[in-house]
């Protein structure tokens, strides 16, 4: 392929000029929260790391993950989680061929959020009914 | 009767690898991984939660029992495979020309780095060392 060069020709159009959508919106999220994973994998990488390295290490470890900034990367991490989860089910879906009328794919956005957001909720009050 | 798919070989057609030689490798390897994480993302959220606040000791005993730490070591298995062909994905988007190649290197280096930092990590739990 050419080099890219500075086009003045009109280009076709990209994000700005549409008006959002839920399936915009939950398409973008899926990629913005697969790449905000890819990177909390080194969360996952330095906890196992420490487990492994002795209790020294571990009791670090577990100090940063228990302090308030520390929970709030752990809540954020886990909504990401899920909501990926949630985006990549709605994928499984379309990958039968079903759920691409208007409606439904409206109603898979939005739900995608809905169940990712009260999953999260229910997983914390979990975590913290069992501490 | 002349079209593109009588142009091909029938040794291409059977192959069905079209010119990027690799078929729908990445394609069903990225469905196979989405569904064996969303399995092993619950055991993986089920484990972490069960360690909040715990001594090292109890740490170490729950990541060296056998059905956990194999549990462990195919979600790291199944995440990070996902995690490089997604990020693939959107570096062939966004990044164009030699760019391109390194960050796909790199891409893979980097998921390889931290499959292989668990790995080691769970394995040294479950072995002890």
């Amino acid at each position: 392929m050419a080099e890219v060069k500075q086009a003045a020709r009109p280009l076709s159009p990209h994000l700005q000029i549409y008006r959002w959508s839920w399936t915009m919106a939950m398409s973008i999220a899926h990629r913005a929260t697969g790449c905000a994973l890819y990177g909390g994998t080194l969360l996952v990488a330095f906890w196992l790391v420490a487990a492994a390295s002795g209790p020294a290490a571990f009791e670090t470890a577990q100090a940063i993950a228990g302090s308030w900034i520390g929970r709030i990367i752990l809540f954020g991490y886990s909504f990401v989680l899920l909501h990926h989860m949630m985006g990549g089910l709605r994928h499984l879906v379309w990958d039968t061929g079903r759920g691409y009328d208007p409606t439904t794919r409206m109603n898979l956005a939005k739900y995608s959020v809905a169940v990712s957001g009260g999953l999260t909720l229910l997983l914390w009050a979990i975590v913290l009914a069992t501490r | 009767m002349l079209s593109k798919s009588n142009l091909r070989t029938p040794l291409a057609r059977v192959r069905g690898l079209g010119s990027a030689k690799s078929g729908t490798g990445h394609f069903w390897v990225q469905r196979l991984t989405a569904v064996s994480n969303a399995v092993l993302t619950v055991v993986f959220l089920g484990v972490v939660i069960s360690l909040v606040g715990k001594p090292y000791p109890a740490a170490v005993a729950t990541l060296s029992y056998p059905p956990v730490s194999i549990l462990m070591l195919l979600f790291i298995l199944s995440a990070t495979v996902h995690m490089r062909i997604g990020m693939q994905v959107i570096i062939e988007d966004y990044v164009h020309g030699l760019l391109k190649v390194i960050a796909v290197m790199a891409n893979t280096f980097f998921a390889i780095a931290i499959g292989a930092s668990c790995v080691f990590a769970v394995l040294k739990l479950s072995f002890g060392g």
